[in-house]
């Protein structure tokens, strides 16, 4: 199945085969979820996302999710929230859980990629700004228009000014992608990093699931 | 030319007219106009005190009230800023001379491990533009930093900025240090950034949560009043 990344930015997207288990996760990672899926044979999970442009207002997050979880709850055995605490401080964990469902652990999934343990290991990262398969894809929807960059480039400095580095967090080999976050470096002012992920703690987290 | 024949003159206007015109610039972001504006009111014979607090401040006042309703956004609220600093870059040395009002004094930084300084630069342009003297320490700071300031520059207010929920948590280490030092209710310490809120303010024992710098002035200058009456009541 052929996802639609501007679908998954704006409304999310079902896929649902008659799983056991629903992976209620954000838009942003659903081609992720599904090839870790697709190359573990794993058909007891389906996946429901939610659309990726909620991470632009987290405080939204935790309801979101929780409407979902109430819509879905009678037709699966078990249900997973594939978000990190993605900037909610702690409100989504919270929520979870208050409804009995668990979730990714990890601040966000630029750590979750790298493996929480990893990428706690350096806190000297402080002016690094990262981008994952996704978000390269969806630059312009996520990061240049909602900053009003499109509209005014001279902002730059004040959003940029105190990063350093663009970490391309890469869960693909591509070299298309890989050309796409260095331009997407040059045209925040940044140096350029690419460090390949794979899908580290999800994929791990999602093995699980049984 | 229909633009030329449109186009506003602001040394044509009155006073009056020139003060909304100003607002209106403000809120469109337009740095030049907002100079020039400056610069029109002072040649008038404006005191720089009402030049700020009247057509600077009142403007931004209107820009943060409609950011907090929703209907401007970051973007536009940055660029009104950047108008802003404009005129506060004429007006400032003018008003260290003429010796404006001076309600309190702030130290203000993003804390650490945290380089975010949108808001935390917002919040010390409209202290400023309230009357308060901010002492900026930037991003990425230590408890250490904090303090030494706070002492040397025989502050009234901590202001303390994170954007992330991982560093927020360091406000506590901050707040905790002033406990374990005795100093901490010799001044009055205010948090903010995007994932805070009133509870995670009162959980971690700062004086108050501000949601925006309009909330930000406004709290400051309640404590300040009453530090005041207090100071007069013993």
């Amino acid at each position: 199945m052929k996802l639609d990344d501007d679908q998954l930015t704006e409304e999310g997207a079902e896929i649902t085969a008659g799983g056991r288990i629903l992976l209620l996760a954000c838009g942003a990672l659903a081609h992720e979820i599904l090839a870790v899926k697709k190359a573990n044979g794993w058909d007891h999970m389906d996946l429901t996302c939610l659309p990726a442009k909620l991470h632009l207002y987290p405080d939204r997050i935790p309801n979101a999710v929780a409407e979902a979880v109430e819509k879905h709850r009678q037709d699966y055995s078990d249900i997973f929230v594939v978000y990190a605490d993605c900037g909610t401080g702690g409100l989504l964990q919270a929520k979870c859980a208050e409804l009995g469902v668990g979730m990714v652990e990890g601040p966000h999934c630029y750590s979750f990629f790298e493996g929480n343990e990893a990428f706690a290991a350096h806190p000297d990262e402080i002016t690094a700004f990262y981008l994952t398969d996704f978000l390269v894809k969806q630059f312009d929807a996520f990061v240049w228009k909602p900053m009003g960059l499109d509209r005014h480039p001279e902002l730059r400095d004040m959003y940029f000014g105190n990063y350093t580095k663009l970490v391309y967090q890469a869960q693909t080999d591509n070299p298309l992608l890989d050309a796409k976050a260095e331009d997407c470096a040059r045209r925040l002012g940044l140096d350029y990093e690419r460090r390949f992920t794979g899908y580290g703690d999800l994929a791990t987290t999602m093995a699980r699931l049984r | 030319m229909a633009d030329e024949d449109d186009e506003i003159i602001l040394s044509e206007l009155d006073d009056d007219e020139l003060v909304l015109q100003m607002h209106d610039d403000l809120y469109d972001g337009l740095k030049e106009e907002i100079e020039e504006g400056v610069r029109i009111l002072l040649e008038r014979g404006w005191e720089p005190y009402d030049v700020l607090t009247k057509a600077l401040v009142a403007g931004m006042t209107i820009v943060g009230a409609d950011f907090r309703d929703g209907i401007l956004f970051v973007p536009e609220v940055l660029l009104a800023a950047n108008a802003m600093k404009g005129g506060m870059a004429i007006l400032k040395p003018l008003l260290a001379e003429t010796g404006a009002p001076k309600v309190g004094k702030m130290v203000i930084g993003t804390v650490k491990g945290d380089i975010h300084d949108i808001g935390k630069n917002l919040v010390g342009m409209m202290m400023e533009g309230a009357g308060f003297e901010v002492v900026d320490l930037g991003i990425n700071n230590a408890v250490e930093k904090y303090i030494d300031a706070l002492k040397t520059e025989d502050a009234d207010i901590l202001g303390m900025s994170a954007l992330l929920t991982t560093t927020m948590p360091y406000m506590k280490v901050v707040i905790d240090t002033m406990v374990q030092m005795g100093i901490r209710d010799d001044y009055i310490i205010l948090v903010g950034g995007a994932p805070l809120n009133e509870e995670f303010g009162r959980a971690i024992g700062a004086d108050a949560y501000c949601r925006d710098a309009a909330v930000a002035v406004e709290t400051a200058k309640t404590f300040m009043g009453r530090k005041h009456n207090q100071m007069s009541g013993n």
